[in-house]
């Protein structure tokens, strides 16, 4: 029965198992050959790439919770960098808490900052962040907690299409000015950061790195499993529906209100355990994490990997962000001309993304073998 | 040469020309030169104002070689300089030819008090009514007996009120009781903020002074004048704040109102639209560059080719993009945002990556003076003025002419529109063109009152889509509500709580908002705006 | 006539949009089982008055009751759609992306919170009313195919089958036969005859022909109120209604 449940999650079309080989390979082969291989041998990885691809892992469940909502739910989310970076400074707290009296002012109780700008006391919504389980659960909590609070105002008042979407980014917006401020108390322009260790263990530690990594590993293969368990339930059928005929589900009986409530929600937490998990491994957030162009940037992810199919935003967050890191690197000038063409390429010519592209092409080749397919993946529980 | 002129001096003979006088502050003593600058005050030469005003600035020189007297201008080693007594230039020179005419504190003073006196004899009102504000600060009873005398010709009311404030100030150091309640009394109806000091400071004073029943009833007076004045003072800092409020919405109207007609008639939001502004601002930087000397002018001559090169542009976006990704609004969305990239990128790799600063043409820098606690700059004033134009002639066109009369039908209807034969996608491209070369006017009034920068569009659009959220689409009285609601909103609230917690307020005050209202305040009604 | 137990309640209604009057002091009453057609020409009111059944748009004035007690103005599409009435679209709105089957399945009565769909497994009783539905609306063959590559007409059906799977006390079905041949008109009458013996149909249509082949009552919407009520045959000798119709 479990087996037959991982089946269905994981290896049920060739997208999810090329998704779940590659992940678990990776997971495996990176960390032996940065550990175990000797770094003058060609097969060593290093530690920045490692940091690097972790990076990646923790970007593609950001990818992952963005389709859950614009694939599947049909809302363009320009807002879930915010959601990213609540999950991130959830973890940055408890970082910094772990540093203790190790900081640049040796305050037991106060991170550097607080004590730069002369506060005498810890501000009442650190309290606790020096515990992990209680960090854990705000990684959660605090992404959560907005998505349930913007998503219940918007979605009660009917808010849809785009202006939905200026109303998430002038959300993070809002919070990225707030997060700016000194007095908000969360580090101002700098953000968290010169954080030293995670659960007892050294973050400059080579094996804490891909424990991490490993970590981001895990997290995004059971985010795409719960995901694709979503998605395949009636509950997910659901949501496509509300995405193609919104009014019809609502004359049908269901509240979709509160479908789409409870999937933002969900797609919002995920979103912060990315960031969570992104936070440790590039060891510092900041406000620019909220910048509308970093959720929109995101989008774009989804939209050159195929959304609608989770492993789609997947593949594109993977392929965005190493040509990002290449043509930074490369030539810094070019990449926000890319970037721009790649959003009006794609939204013109590939609407369906890279993997439109292969399916249509495979559907060409073999078109009778897809029919069949397509008949066989067709829920008929 | 220079003893010559000490004797006649000395002597009391005052026939000496205006040039003579002049070349006589070569002399090293100050008393002498005490009663030159006083001679120069009298003989009332159109020169007197400014060698006086020069020398109190320390840029009176004399030529070593043949001692004429000149203002010069001096960079480093080098120095321009212009002939004293005649204004005649005379060219370039060495620093080290120059030889300074020098001042002591009691010159300066002298030279206080005989260009506030030639001041007051200016024809022009404004320049005597400055000149008696400059004197606020340093009031004694010789300015104050001046003063009196001035009060007996000055015809203009504003100089005289200005007079009295002056004579009042001087009036508070009165050892009369009755004279100082008088003054104290009269001063409440000032807004000068030289007024509040003095009063301020006699309150000071008498505080530490002996508490007689004299005393005790001077500082109440001062007290309740104070508080009148500061009431009063309050007030006009309100209507500064309506003010700013009122030309932060005209710019935000200017921006928003092209958004909300694109959204109306095509369902569509362009990311791209800040940067239309930012467009604009850059012609008016590119003119400038181009056209350095009719600065004047530059204004006038952006307005119209912003208009066309954005338009343009926007025209461009529309067939190029836009019209490819009909029915799908979320991507036209992401589409846009993509261009806005490019854009940016554009400006920053042809231009620079750093901020510029666009000139302001005399005519509008400067401010209306309502009163000393209120003064409205021009360029403000002339962007709201703008503003409406610009909205006038928006109405006129959608509501009088074949184009709005099609774009008002696509707004309420397009597929029936269409079948009534209205080129819709004709419509599409000129509507997007009109809203991005709105935009492009707007960056070039933007331009009047920020640096232009690459990210000039971004720190603007959020704002302006929300006034579109909360004016509503397809009504220009919704956008001009909404431009101006969140433009006095926020700058109601930025002096209590600071420009971002007030952005803060004003977002999460809209995002309630909508609750209420989910399109806006000014929304179509009806089975048509349904979808 | 015979006085049946009414099911719908519609009594001095009006609502504006933007000054216009969309429905003027409209009253209607609903019989439980009955069949009931709306004519009119358009901008009469007839998909306004459904939106005000419906919960869409709240009326201005005017009481709207459901059975004895229940005031629908009171109530949003969800809470009216799971009391008992369905409605169909104008426009036939089916999930394009969806199967017949899931469609059918989606509209199935019960289950209509979060939770239970999450952990949703179809039971072999909830199968067959499917299999039922399918057969009632003659879609058998396309159990499988996409919703989206159905013919007009089939999406209709697809739409009224949707309609009897949620099962409804009353449905609103706004012209179902739009679009359809000769053929499929017929058979969407017969259809919707058979359901008025379990459900109260009210059909809102333009074609007169299909009227008069199931109508047993109709009403005549005219500027947002009722112009005339009664058999076709009544109808159609109304002096009133010849006027609107035919007079200018």
């Amino acid at each position: 029965m479990e087996k037959s449940l991982i089946q269905r999650l994981l290896l049920s079309d060739t997208g999810s198992k090329i998704l779940t080989i590659v992940i678990i390979f990776i997971a495996i082969v990176v960390p032996v050959l940065n550990l175990l291989v000797p770094v003058d041998s060609p097969l060593h990885i290093s530690t920045y790439t490692v940091t690097l691809l972790g990076k990646y892992l923790c970007y593609a469940l950001l990818a992952l919770s963005v389709d859950l909502v614009w694939g599947y739910l049909g809302i363009l989310s320009l807002g879930h960098g915010a959601f990213f970076a609540l999950g991130g400074y959830a973890m940055g707290m408890y970082l910094m808490r772990q540093i203790g009296d190790r900081g640049v002012y040796g305050n037991p109780l106060l991170p550097d900052f607080m004590v730069f700008l002369n506060w005498g006391s810890l501000p009442w919504y650190w309290f606790g962040f020096d515990h992990f389980p209680l960090a854990l659960l705000m990684m959660f909590a605090a992404p959560g907690i907005l998505a349930f609070v913007f998503g219940w105002l918007a979605f009660r008042s009917r808010v849809t299409g785009v202006y939905l979407s200026i109303m998430t980014q002038a959300m993070t917006y809002a919070l990225m000015l707030a997060f700016f401020q000194n007095d908000f108390g969360f580090g101002g322009n700098n953000g968290l950061t010169d954080f030293k260790e995670i659960l007892g263990f050294n973050l400059q530690d080579n094996t804490t790195r891909c424990a991490l990594f490993v970590a981001s590993a895990v997290a995004l293969l059971s985010g795409y499993a719960f995901c694709k368990y979503i998605a395949q339930s009636r509950l997910g059928s659901l949501v496509m529906a509300i995405r193609d005929s919104e009014s019809r589900v609502r004359f049908m009986g269901y509240r979709d209100e509160h479908i789409k409530l409870f999937i933002f929600v969900i797609s919002a937490m995920l979103a912060g355990i990315a960031g969570a998990l992104y936070v440790p491994q590039v060891g510092i957030i900041n406000p620019s994490e909220f910048a509308p162009i970093r959720s929109i940037e995101l989008v774009i992810w989804v939209a050159i990997g195929g959304r609608g199919t989770l492993y789609g935003a997947v593949l594109g967050a993977f392929v965005v962000n190493y040509a990002k890191t290449f043509f930074t690197a490369w030539a810094p000038e070019a990449w926000l001309f890319i970037l721009g063409g790649i959003f009006v390429f794609v939204t013109v010519f590939m609407p369906k993304g890279l993997v439109g592209i292969y399916n249509q092409a495979r559907s060409r080749n073999t078109r009778k073998k897809s029919m069949k397919e397509s008949q066989a993946n067709i829920r008929n529980s | 040469m220079s003893t010559s002129f000490a004797d006649a001096i000395d002597e009391g003979n005052t026939v000496l020309s205006f040039p003579e006088l002049v070349a006589s502050l070569t002399t090293k003593k100050f008393d002498e030169k005490a009663v030159i600058i006083k001679k120069i005050q009298e003989s009332e030469h159109p020169q007197s104002l400014i060698i006086l005003s020069k020398l109190l600035d320390g840029k009176i020189y004399y030529k070593k070689d043949d001692k004429t007297v000149v203002i010069a201008d001096i960079t480093k080693k080098t120095a321009s300089i212009i002939n004293a007594s005649t204004g005649e230039p005379l060219g370039q020179t060495t620093k080290k030819k120059l030889k300074k005419v020098g001042i002591n504190n009691k010159l300066r003073r002298a030279l206080n008090s005989s260009i506030a006196q030639l001041s007051l004899n200016n024809e022009d009102p404004k320049i005597r009514k400055s000149a008696v504000v400059e004197m606020f600060k340093n009031m004694d009873d010789e300015m104050s007996s001046i003063l009196q005398k001035q009060l007996g010709v000055e015809k203009n009311k504003h100089v005289i009120k200005t007079l009295e404030t002056a004579i009042s100030i001087n009036q508070l150091k009165s050892s009369v009781h009755d004279d100082k309640l008088q003054a104290i009394e009269s001063l409440s109806n000032s807004l000068y903020p030289e007024v509040r000091v003095a009063l301020n400071q006699l309150e000071k004073n008498l505080s530490t002074s002996p508490q007689t029943s004299q005393t005790l009833t001077l500082i109440e007076t001062t007290q309740n004048s104070l508080k009148k004045i500061e009431s009063r003072v309050g007030i006009y800092k309100q209507i500064e704040n309506i003010f700013f409020g009122i030309s932060l919405g005209s710019v935000l109207l200017l921006i928003a109102v092209g958004l909300a007609i694109t959204f109306g008639v095509m369902g569509v939001i362009n990311m791209a639209h800040g940067e239309m502004l930012m467009l604009g601002a850059y012609t008016t930087y590119i003119i400038q560059l181009l056209l350095p000397n009719h600065i004047e002018y530059s204004i006038l001559i952006s307005i119209p080719t912003a208009f066309i090169f954005t338009g343009l542009v926007g025209i461009g976006i529309e067939r190029g993009v836009i019209r490819f990704l009909y029915g799908r609004p979320l991507e036209t969305l992401l589409a846009t945002f993509g261009i806005s990239l490019i854009l940016q990128q554009a400006v920053r790799t042809l231009i620079s990556p750093q901020n510029r600063a666009v000139s302001t043409p005399e005519w509008m820098s400067g401010s209306l003076d309502i009163n000393p606690a209120l003064s409205l700059t021009y360029n403000r004033l002339y962007i709201i003025i703008f503003a409406l134009l610009v909205l006038a002639g928006l109405m006129l066109l959608l509501n009088k002419s074949k184009f709005g009369l099609q774009v008002r039908a696509v707004t309420q209807n397009r597929s029936m529109a269409k079948a009534m034969g209205i080129k819709t996608d004709w419509v599409d491209a000129f509507t997007f063109g009109l809203g991005s070369g709105i935009a492009g006017i707007a960056g070039v009034a933007l331009s009047q009152l920020t640096n232009v920068g690459p990210n000039l569009g971004q720190a603007y659009i959020i704002d302006s889509f929300m006034v579109v959220v909360f004016g509503g689409v397809g009504n220009l009285w919704g956008t001009l509500f909404g431009a101006m609601t969140l433009g006095i909103a926020n700058k109601f609230l930025e002096p209590s709580m600071g420009a971002v917690l007030a952005k803060i307020i004003v977002l999460v005050f809209i995002i309630l908002f909508i609750q209420k209202r989910p399109r806006g305040m000014f929304a179509l009604k009806g089975r048509s705006a349904d979808n | 006539m015979e006085k049946n137990e009414s099911i719908l309640y519609l009594n001095n209604v009006s609502v504006s949009f933007d000054g216009f009057k969309a429905i003027n002091e409209l009253s209607l009453y609903i019989d439980k089982n009955e069949l009931r057609c709306i004519i009119g020409a358009n901008g009469a009111g007839k998909t306004t008055m459904m939106d005000i059944i419906t919960g869409k748009t709240k009326p201005d004035e005017g009481e709207v009751y459901f059975g004895d007690h229940i005031d629908l103005t009171k109530k949003d599409e969800a809470e009216i759609a799971n009391l008992g009435i369905g409605r169909k679209f104008q426009k036939p709105t089916v999930f394009e992306n969806h199967s017949v089957f899931e469609n059918l399945q989606l509209a199935l009565e019960g289950h209509r919170n979060i939770l239970s769909n999450l952990f949703y497994e179809l039971n072999e009783d909830q199968r067959n009313k499917i299999d039922s539905s399918l057969e009632t609306i003659g879609l058998e063959a396309e159990k499988y195919r996409m919703a989206g590559e159905l013919s007009h007409g089939q999406k209709q059906w697809l739409e009224i089958g949707m309609l009897i799977t949620q099962n409804p006390q009353v449905l609103l079905v706004d012209e179902p036969v739009a679009g359809m041949t000769h053929q499929e008109s017929e058979r969407t009458a017969e259809l919707l005859t058979s359901l008025a013996t379990r459900h109260s149909v009210v059909v809102v249509e333009h074609d007169m022909e299909f009227v008069r082949s199931i109508a047993r009552r109709v009403t005549v919407l005219h500027q947002g109120s009722v112009l005339a009520e009664g058999t076709m045959d009544k109808i159609q000798n109304d002096r009133k209604v010849i006027e609107v119709y035919l007079g200018d």
